[in-house]
């Protein structure tokens, strides 16, 4: 979901109707039968073309799924799931994995140029000065339920060296560097959603930046849920080699619908020798209606390795939908002086219920992680932040700082703060704060006194209050991750 | 001997229907402790959040062992007291002939001995005590289901103080000395209770020998306007296991001021619950630990705001040497209408080894908007340019160290208002490090 | 023209304003001066619609409008603005994004176009430059880590940027040297002119050598208990509150 114009012009003409990104898309779909069992799993690895070594890694994370059962520590609360009343797959009806664009079914397009999504090779950009920003490109991969549909800018990435494709495709195309790294930041057995997810997932990006590159230009994913009861699974593998460097956007959104839809991804991330990997999240599910209706079950695991001296990889993300989200991204640091961070903005109004932050666990001597976490909770909504900064012993001279503020507003939603921090190093040093307050009256009085509304005011404050976050966002993004933030919150106030 | 909660169980049924108070308390709590048993007792135990970092394992596969050479009296002479009133527990029962007995005993209206007064009487300047068959609100704010720690305690208790301070009263100091050294597991049960704008300051003082488990339960009541100082001062033998539950339900402008060092025991936990229910409440619960060897102890406090315009502070600090491990949970609650909550909590810990570990949550759990709550927590090692600014003005290394770790300490030592037991806490603190050295 | 009749305020139970009359007719600046606790800043923030005061009586118009029944956002577009005594910080909301919000929004209000960000900046830089301003001060978050006589600088440059037409400075002279003091005055002094008022409410009289006020009044107790000239305020600095607090009791 790149910020484009148009993405702007779409957000900026939202009004009280709140969600505007709801409309479903009529194209004949694909529907593997609802359900899951080998047989299913067997379907879509065949849909897929895949090897028979892929088929089995699928059916030994079905084996170890079934055996597991659904996390229950966090503070969100849904009616049971039946994982039989659900399709696994679900893809439009035309030869999936198009060669060009001109494949696409014409309907899709629309639907993508409706989102603002920029399908066609051509610069983009979105900025207010047009003298002082760039011209940046984006590639973007667009993931449609449960398949890649598009992916641009294939012959600039290709010339760089970087891979950047549907996963299946890389299963089909890579398969050496595929099973060298799959499942070995996350691993099939995780948890229930990673198990599940590994069984069936469909699709997702697969990304590797060769030794010493510099990714041209921002990579993109752009992730749709448009089917009717129908999982989302998808599954993102980013690597980069020595010295690479890559920064990866993700989007999602859904059609507004009033039963629920489960999303469980899995995200893993390799960082080598001096690599850095930036990832970035606007993540706009359908939240459900101002009743609790409806929405999405976003239960994602997702996990960078830090696995070489002085890696780096840094978290972004702003979810503002989903009707549950259960979601930790998290860095493991092997290398030494490796880096990881996590910049958080997480806003609930109405009946959501957010659990998210990360795990920071420090292996490498002198690592150094960095949390920064925003969670502002307006309506009936709980919004949670939960984290864990491991020093081990072998991690001298690590550091750690957590920064985590909560913003309440409205006296009907709640705020709450869980970390973890576990030392077993001397030389490591950690801190960790945290505050929770709500916009102050004095506050709200000294901008209608400038004449800004009380909406004005309030979204001009939460922005400020997640400034330190949003800056970490590429250009593009920040602009339209404000616009939502204030989307978000409308008639939290008044 | 005995292990697992099965010993506890059979004890309990063995002892039923002889044991005071209120029978089918006793018997839900016997219920929820067969469930549950001994936080982390057996391998296959289910895990459980609040019992993350401190498993009872154990004190489930412990012998415990009467010390052979146990004498409360000479304990007793061991310790450093107050020159205040005291009751004086041994094996988890009071012993009369030892409490209140110190002929230096010269504060104005302490002097009278405790002895004829269990029955009931006045203690001091209107202190009501009673032993624990007379405690009128056994069991009122436990959740022996939600701590299966306080359900062993309730099934089992059999003595305990109960101490009662009439509205407008100020109690002065009482200590409360715990004694142990026989074989076993003992399972004391307090009750403090202070009317309005009463004023008392517990002290708990704990010591022993041998391997045990001293288990003990306090349930207090401070009512509006009254304040009461909780000084625990945990000192158990090096081989004991000590776990300590406190409830404490703080009313309008009443005050509940705690503070912990914890010294001793192979394995200890102190749990302080506090709820603070009535408007303008307070509560302080501060703590320091100090642990070197392989020493496991638990902090853990729950401070639940359930009224308008109440305040709490913590401030916690873990020092650890050699294997030892620290934890610290701390839980803030803001319940929907208890606005105008101003709630602070500090965690720091010191590692002074590399082979010590300490564990951190401290947790907020706020429903109410117009409220003011923060946290802050920090780990590290000693600065090493203090350490160098002190060493280069000629000051050996372990002195400086010493230095530093006590103005570590200073921050949470310094909340304790009252300069005598202050005292008897640092001095604690002195003789556990010239304990280190030799 | 600023209207005040028989205004009446109060703080929960609390009677501050006790009926006052006040009229500020269009191009004079009125100064109002009168002990602690007389009821000036109340003036000021019920003029501008805090929350927190009860308008138990009387009336306010400006400029025939009532303005006691609009929002305070209806207030700022109708061009009242106050400078604060004690100014608001706002974390990481920086000042220029906060100005051009500000400004864009009253000129929504009046039908005009909004500024863009280029045409913003070019604006706040020349009224920061013409106040003698340090450009970051656009840059920085508002009022945050702000000395408290920055503050008050910040208040004035909101004030040249947004171009009121009735200002009421709450004893925005408290607490500055007195180069501070003179380029609070000339902000002010620079706004002058027939369409512009303001009230200028004030402790001491050394901010009134520099901005020198049509007339001024005395508050205690909730009332207006005299009014004269700009001399009026060189006999109070001369002989204090206190004898005409007794004269008017």
């Amino acid at each position: 979901m790149a910020a484009v114009t148009e993405t702007l012009d779409t957000v900026q003409s939202v009004t009280q109707s709140g969600y505007k990104w709801g409309f479903e898309t009529t194209i004949e779909m694909d529907f593997a039968p609802k359900g899951l069992n080998e047989d299913i799993i067997r379907l879509i690895s065949a849909r897929k073309e895949e090897p028979e070594w892929m088929l089995e890694w699928r059916l030994k994370a079905y084996a170890a799924w079934l055996t597991m059962t659904e996390p229950r520590w966090a503070r969100v609360d849904h009616p049971p799931i039946d994982y039989q009343d659900l399709h696994y797959y679900a893809a439009p009806k035309k030869k999936a994995g198009p060669k060009s664009l001109d494949e696409v079914d014409p309907e899709l397009l629309k639907m993508y140029e409706k989102l603002g999504i920029p399908l066609k090779e051509r610069a983009i950009l979105a900025g207010v000065d047009p003298d002082t920003v760039e011209n940046t490109q984006i590639a973007v991969d667009a993931v449609f339920d449960s398949v890649s549909v598009a992916t641009t800018f294939q012959a600039t990435l290709r010339k760089a060296g970087v891979i950047f494709c549907p996963i299946s495709e890389a299963v089909r195309e890579h398969p050496e560097l595929v099973k060298q790294y799959l499942g070995t930041v996350v691993p099939t057995a995780d948890n229930f959603f990673a198990a599940l997810n590994s069984a069936v997932f469909t699709d997702g990006s697969f990304v590797y930046i060769p030794k010493g590159v510099r990714c041209p230009m921002e990579l993109s994913t752009y992730f749709r849920i448009n089917a009717r009861n129908t999982g989302q699974f998808e599954r993102t593998l980013i690597i980069a080699a020595e010295g690479a460097h890559v920064s990866y956007l993700e989007g999602c959104t859904a059609p507004q619908r009033d039963e629920n839809q489960l999303h469980a991804a899995v995200v893993e991330l390799v960082a080598l020798d001096d690599a850095t990997i930036k990832y970035s999240t606007v993540q706009n599910w359908y939240p459900g209606d101002a009743n609790g209706k409806g929405g999405i079950y976003n239960f994602v695991t997702k996990r960078g390795a830090c696995r070489g001296a002085r890696s780096k990889i840094s978290w972004t993300q702003v979810e503002t939908g989903s009707a549950i989200t259960w979601k930790y991204p998290s860095c493991v640091l092997l290398g030494e002086d490796s880096v990881g961070e996590f910049y958080s903005v997480a806003v609930t109004n109405n009946h959501q219920q957010a659990d998210t932050g990360t795990k920071m666990i420090h292996v490498g001597k002198g690592s150094r992680s960095t949390i920064i976490s925003k969670g502002i909770s307006a309506g009936h909504s709980n919004n949670t932040y939960r984290g864990l900064v491991k020093m081990l012993p072998s991690a001298s001279n690590a550091r750690n700082h957590t920064q985590c503020d909560s913003l309440l507003i409205g006296d009907q939603s709640g705020a709450h703060t869980v970390p973890y921090i576990e030392s077993r190093n001397l030389t490591a040093k950690v801190e960790h704060e945290a505050t929770t307050s709500k916009i102050a009256d004095d506050q709200l009085f000294y901008c209608r006194q400038r004449g800004l509304s009380e909406e004005d005011a309030v979204g001009l404050i939460v922005n400020g209050f997640c400034k330190d976050v949003l800056k970490e966002l590429p250009m593009e993004f920040a602009v339209e991750a404000q616009k939502l933030l204030a989307v978000s919150l409308e008639g939290s106030v008044g | 001997m005995s292990t697992g909660a099965t010993g506890f169980l059979e004890r309990y049924e063995a002892a039923v229907g002889r044991l005071p108070g209120d029978s089918a308390l006793r018997a839900a709590a016997a219920a929820a402790f067969k469930v549950a048993g001994l936080p982390g007792g057996t391998p296959r135990a289910r895990p459980v959040e609040a019992w993350k970092y401190t498993s009872l394992r154990p004190v489930a596969e412990a012998t415990f062992q009467a010390s052979p050479k146990h004498e409360a009296e000479t304990l007793l002479s061991g310790l450093t007291l107050l020159d205040a009133p005291r009751l004086v527990f041994v094996d988890g029962v009071l012993r009369a002939d030892l409490s209140d007995a110190s002929p230096t005993m010269t504060t104005v209206g302490h002097s009278a001995t405790v002895a004829p007064l269990l029955t009931g009487g006045s203690f001091t300047a209107g202190v009501q005590i009673a032993r624990f068959a007379d405690q009128p609100d056994f069991g009122t704010l436990t959740w022996p289901d939600r701590e299966p720690m306080v359900a062993l305690n309730t099934m089992l208790a059999s003595d305990g103080a109960t101490l009662d301070v009439p509205a407008g009263v100020d109690g002065g100091i009482v200590q409360l000395v715990s004694l142990s050294g026989g074989q076993g597991d003992f399972h004391p049960r307090h009750s403090i209770r202070l009317g309005k704008g009463a004023r008392l300051t517990v002290v708990e003082i704990s010591a022993g020998q041998g391997v045990y488990l001293l288990n003990t339960v306090a349930e207090i009541h401070v009512a509006a306007g009254a304040h009461l100082t909780h000084i625990r001062l945990q000192d158990e033998a090096a081989t004991a296991f000590h776990v300590s539950t406190t409830y404490a339900d703080v009313v309008a402008g009443g005050t509940y001021d705690s503070f912990t060092l914890n010294l001793g025991g192979r394995l200890s936990r102190t749990e302080v619950h506090t709820q603070l229910s009535g408007p303008g409440a307070t509560a302080h619960l501060n703590a320091a630990q100090i642990l070197a060897g392989s020493q496991h102890a638990d902090f853990t406090t729950v401070v639940s705001h359930t009224a308008p315009s109440c305040g709490s502070r913590q401030t916690v600090k873990n020092v650890l040497a050699g294997r030892s491990r620290g934890v610290f949970q701390g839980k803030i609650e803001v319940a929907r209408h208890a606005q105008k909550t101003d709630g602070y909590q500090m965690n720091q810990a010191l590692l002074l080894s590399p082979y010590a570990e300490v564990d951190s949550k401290p947790e907020l759990e706020i429903f109410a908007d117009d409220v003011k709550c923060s946290h802050g927590a920090t780990v590290g090692e000693l600065d090493a340019e203090q350490m160098f600014y002190l060493r280069s003005r000629g000051i050996p290394d372990a002195d400086a160290k010493s230095i530093l770790v006590r103005a570590f300490l200073a921050e949470a030592l310094d909340a304790v208002a009252d300069e005598t037991i202050r005292g008897l806490l640092e001095t604690a603190v002195e003789q556990w490090w010239e304990r280190q050295k030799a | 023209m600023l209207d005040i009749r028989g205004l009446t305020a109060s703080i929960g139970d609390k009677p501050i304003l006790k009926g006052i009359d006040l009229t500020v007719p269009a191009g004079e600046v009125h100064a109002i001066m009168g002990p602690n606790g007389s009821g000036k800043s109340t003036l000021g923030y019920v003029l501008s619609g805090r929350e927190d005061y009860t308008v138990t009586g009387g009336s306010a118009t400006f400029n025939g409008a009532d303005i006691l029944a609009m929002e305070p956002e209806q207030r700022a577009a109708a061009g009242v603005f106050l400078a604060f005594q004690a100014p608001i910080e706002l974390p990481g909301v920086n000042n220029a994004n906060f100005l051009r919000t500000a400004l864009n929004a009253i000129r929504r209000a009046h039908g005009e176009s909004e500024l863009d960000a280029v045409q913003f900046l070019k604006l706040a830089r020349a009224e920061t430059k013409r106040l003698a301003m340090p450009d970051d001060m656009l840059k920085r978050n508002v009022n945050v880590g702000f000395s408290g006589g920055e503050k008050k600088r910040n208040e004035v440059l909101q004030m040249a940027i947004l171009r009121p037409k009735l200002a009421i400075l709450d004893e925005t002279d408290s607490g500055l040297d007195i180069d501070a003091l003179k380029i609070v005055a000339d902000g002010v002094n620079a706004l002058r002119g027939p369409e512009f008022s303001a009230l200028v409410i004030t402790h001491h009289q050394r901010l009134l050598d520099h901005l020198v006020p049509n007339r001024v009044h005395v508050l205690a107790h909730g009332r207006i208990v005299r009014t004269g000239g700009p001399e009026l305020a060189k006999e109070l600095e001369k002989s204090g509150y206190a004898g005409l607090i007794a004269e008017a009791a």
